[in-house]
């Protein structure tokens, strides 16, 4: 069973990053260098595992490629639980792109967490973080991925937490936890309702008990809905997006590496394996709940200054994007995203990081501790000061706002025709295009926005420009290599068409059909993707060019003031800024009579409960204790045992008179006693 | 006068004396001379027994081992009765009752 070579070359793929936490964490801080070296080169061994499998799916080209490995965890009889891999080629896809974003984080960390006072244990966290990600991409069952779904929930936390000196980190780290759980529930009541009615973990059992109408209808459509919840927790869907934003506390490579790249995929990773269990209600509220978020962070995106914070939006954004492309049904248009989005992103990411650590370090020298490093209203004119992080964020930059010859435009043109072809099909979901159109216009004019405001114009604190310089080459490194890639023609290969997506992701990740009764088949969601290529691909453009042109006219040109607007927009403006005041009115609706509530049922607890049920309770067992106390001493103890000694005591005074120790008493005693025996006798 | 009877009656007359002397005398030495007098009486028996009661050979044969028994109970007792005189330098039984309780 394990002698295939994909699945040994999983095992280690997902088990030496393992090794590495479990070095780092026990002696990482004696080891010389702090271990970095451990993490760094079990890391890059994952990578080049990885590496070699991609070019084996490569050369295989079979679209139909699977392999699968399981044993048995948990027998009991009629219940038993099996854990495994399945290896197909989004699996090999997915090892890759984590193995290279985790990679180049464990790289860019080199430098950009120098000298920190948890260094050996931040390289710890990553070894723990790739090894859950890659169980999640590797599970072949609900069990499994959900074990290792909580084991990213933890890494998370602690990587967020990871400077939790700072309350505003530790609260961060906090949040992410717990509304994670929210999303964690409704995978969980999603997984419990499957295995009622199915009667097994694994996704093939799955995929053939729905088909077999095991489980169907209301049901169905709960338990998709249920699962979805999981992956709305985990990629950050409205309403639980709150908590990505915050977890921006964390180191940036963090950010770069599961804010952006991977962790948030997970989400999207799962909804595409659940993808042929989803009813078509199911897949109308994945819809509804993508494209929502999709524009909806994009608009706060756009009056954020804080450099990181509007990457983090647009992270929510990008992953509403590909949350509708699963809702519309091209999720492999879904998966391309997530692909070249992991890619550019981490890159955008690395470059902010970058950015970050220049100002940092340039505020160090001028001894001001309180400019905050990451408002972009702090910068400016960076361009020529750091050219390398310029040009490979300009590169990512284009590739989000989805111009052509990069990667960006690609895959969100796949998901823009789906979703176009999906209105066309059901003319009553017109939102959802205009959510998707809006949200990719948006995107432009607020990524531009960022470059600008960063890179371009007047200097806003001049007095920080000599001390500005291009990062060394361990940043540098990642931001060339991952700016490459977001070029077109890596995920079009062999062909070279820069606006088609046909290449060899189209040709290995092939859609399939939904197994629920009555779903569309891939061959119908295809052809309606198909159709509505060349009007998809005009709009997009058409918004990407006008995005792009908005935000050169305001911020580049100055033509149009950006501050009239703003006050022109009024509430609106106010709004996007304070992010819908979100996080007020949790706190107002939900966590503030929450706690009142739990106050209130503490006060239950401690005045009613225990005061008086579990303290009387205490009393009446002390009085009762003592009853039978004083029954024990008296009555047991002084009477019936001591009375037993004083008996035989007694007793043994009045006999032990017999024994005169005068032999011959007891001759006269035997005597008697004989002639008594003869007596009786004679009768 | 040579019948079972008589030779009964004379061991039992033995016999009473040997225990009267046993239960009554203070001295030692008195007391094992009450303990020979028990055993003689039982020999008559024996003898008696075997003569007229149809034992044969027996009864001598059981006589002769009172005998040896005598003696050797005669030797351990005298050499207890030595001991108790040297730890305590009397021979009166009434004396040695240190087991007593």
């Amino acid at each position: 069973m394990m002698d295939n070579i994909f699945i040994n070359y999983s095992l280690f793929i997902l088990f030496l990053p393992l090794g590495a936490f479990l070095v780092q964490i026990l002696i990482g801080k004696r080891l010389p260098r702090q271990g970095d070296w451990v993490s760094i080169g079990a890391i890059v061994i994952t990578l080049i595992l990885a590496i070699a499998m991609f070019v084996a799916m490569l050369l295989d080209y079979d679209p139909n490629f699977k392999q699968e490995a399981s044993f048995t965890w948990i027998d009991m009889g009629a219940f038993s639980i099996s854990l495994g891999f399945l290896v197909d080629n989004i699996t090999v896809i997915m090892l890759l792109v984590v193995a290279l974003i985790s990679t180049c984080t464990h790289i860019f960390s080199l430098e950009y967490l120098k000298g920190d006072v948890r260094y050996s244990r931040y390289y710890a966290y990553l070894g723990l973080f790739t090894f859950s990600m890659n169980g999640i991409v590797l599970a072949n069952n609900l069990v499994s991925m959900y074990m290792s779904w909580e084991l990213v929930g933890v890494s998370s936390f602690l990587l967020i937490g990871h400077w939790f000196e700072k309350d505003t980190a530790a609260d961060a780290s906090k949040k992410a936890f717990l509304t994670n759980r929210v999303g964690d529930i409704g995978f969980f009541i999603g997984i419990m309702l499957i295995y009622t009615a199915v009667g097994s973990f694994a996704f093939g059992d799955i995929f053939e008990g729905v088909a077999a109408g095991m489980i169907s209808g209301t049901t169905l459509t709960f338990a998709g809905v249920g699962l979805f919840l999981g992956a709305m927790g985990k990629s950050s869907q409205f309403p639980l997006h709150i908590w990505l934003p915050d977890a921006m506390e964390g180191p940036t490579p963090v950010s770069a590496l599961m804010h952006a790249a991977t962790m948030v995929a997970a989400g999207v990773y799962l909804s595409v394996r659940i993808f042929p269990i989803l009813t078509p209600d199911a897949l109308l509220f994945v819809a509804y709940i993508g494209g929502f978020t999709a524009i909806f962070a994009a608009t706060i995106a756009i009056t954020q200054n804080d450099i990181k914070k509007v990457l983090a939006y647009s992270t929510v954004s990008q992953l509403g994007y590909m949350i509708l492309a699963v809702g519309t049904g091209v999720y492999t248009a879904a998966f391309f995203h997530l692909l070249t989005h992991a890619m550019f992103k981490a890159n955008l990411f690395y470059g902010s990081g970058s950015v970050i650590h220049s100002m940092h370090h340039a505020l160090h020298e001028k001894h001001d501790h309180d400019t905050d490093p990451q408002d972009m209203r702090n910068m400016g004119g960076f361009k020529d000061k750091m050219p390398v992080t310029y040009w490979s964020m300009l590169l990512s930059t284009l590739a989000i706002a989805g111009v052509p010859l990069f990667s960006g435009f690609l895959s969100k043109d796949a998901i823009l025709a789906g979703t176009l072809s999906f209105a066309q099909h059901h003319p009553e979901h017109f939102l959802l295009p205009i959510f998707g159109f809006g949200a990719a216009a948006i995107t432009a004019f607020y990524m531009f926005r960022m470059m600008f405001l960063t890179f371009h114009g007047e200097p806003q604190m001049p007095e920080l420009m000599d001390d500005i310089h291009e990062s060394p080459k361990e940043m540098t490194g990642p931001l060339i290599l991952l700016g490459g890639l977001s070029v077109f023609v890596w995920y079009t290969l062999p062909y070279f068409n820069p606006i088609s997506s046909h290449g060899w992701f189209t040709d290995l990740v092939v859609p399939k059909d939904a197994v629920v009764p009555g779903n569309l088949t891939a061959h119908e969601i295809e052809e309606g993707a198909h159709h509505a290529h060349y009007l998809a691909m005009g709009l997009s453009i058409g918004v990407a060019v006008l995005g792009i042109g908005l935000s050169i006219l305001m911020y580049l040109k100055k033509v149009f003031s950006a501050e009239t607007w703003g006050s022109r927009a009024g509430f609106m403006y106010d709004w996007s800024l304070n992010k819908y005041y979100f996080d007020e009115n949790y706190n107002k609706y939900l966590y503030q009579p929450t706690l009142r509530l739990a106050n209130k049922i503490a006060w239950i607890d401690w005045e009613l409960y225990d005061k008086y049920f579990i303290n009387g309770f205490g009393r009446v067992t002390d009085w009762a204790s003592r009853v039978t106390g004083k029954f024990d001493f008296d009555a047991i103890d002084q009477t019936l045992v001591d009375g037993t000694a004083k008996l035989a005591s007694g007793l043994g005074a009045i006999f032990k008179k017999v024994q005169t120790g005068k032999l011959q008493n007891y001759v006269l005693y035997v005597t008697a006693g004989v002639i008594v025996l003869m007596i009786i006798q004679s009768f | 006068m040579h019948d079972l009877n008589t030779y009964l009656f004379v061991a039992a007359i033995l016999f009473s004396l040997g225990v009267f002397g046993v239960m009554t005398r203070r001295n030692g030495i008195a007391v094992l001379m009450g303990v020979e007098l028990i055993l003689n009486a039982a020999n008559i028996n024996f003898v008696a027994f075997s003569r007229f009661g149809g034992m044969n050979m027996d009864g001598h044969v059981f006589a002769l081992l009172v005998i040896v028994l005598a003696a050797a109970e005669a030797a351990v007792a005298l050499a207890i009765v030595i001991n108790i005189y040297n730890n305590m330098n009397t021979i009166n039984v009434d004396e040695a009752s240190a087991l007593k309780e």
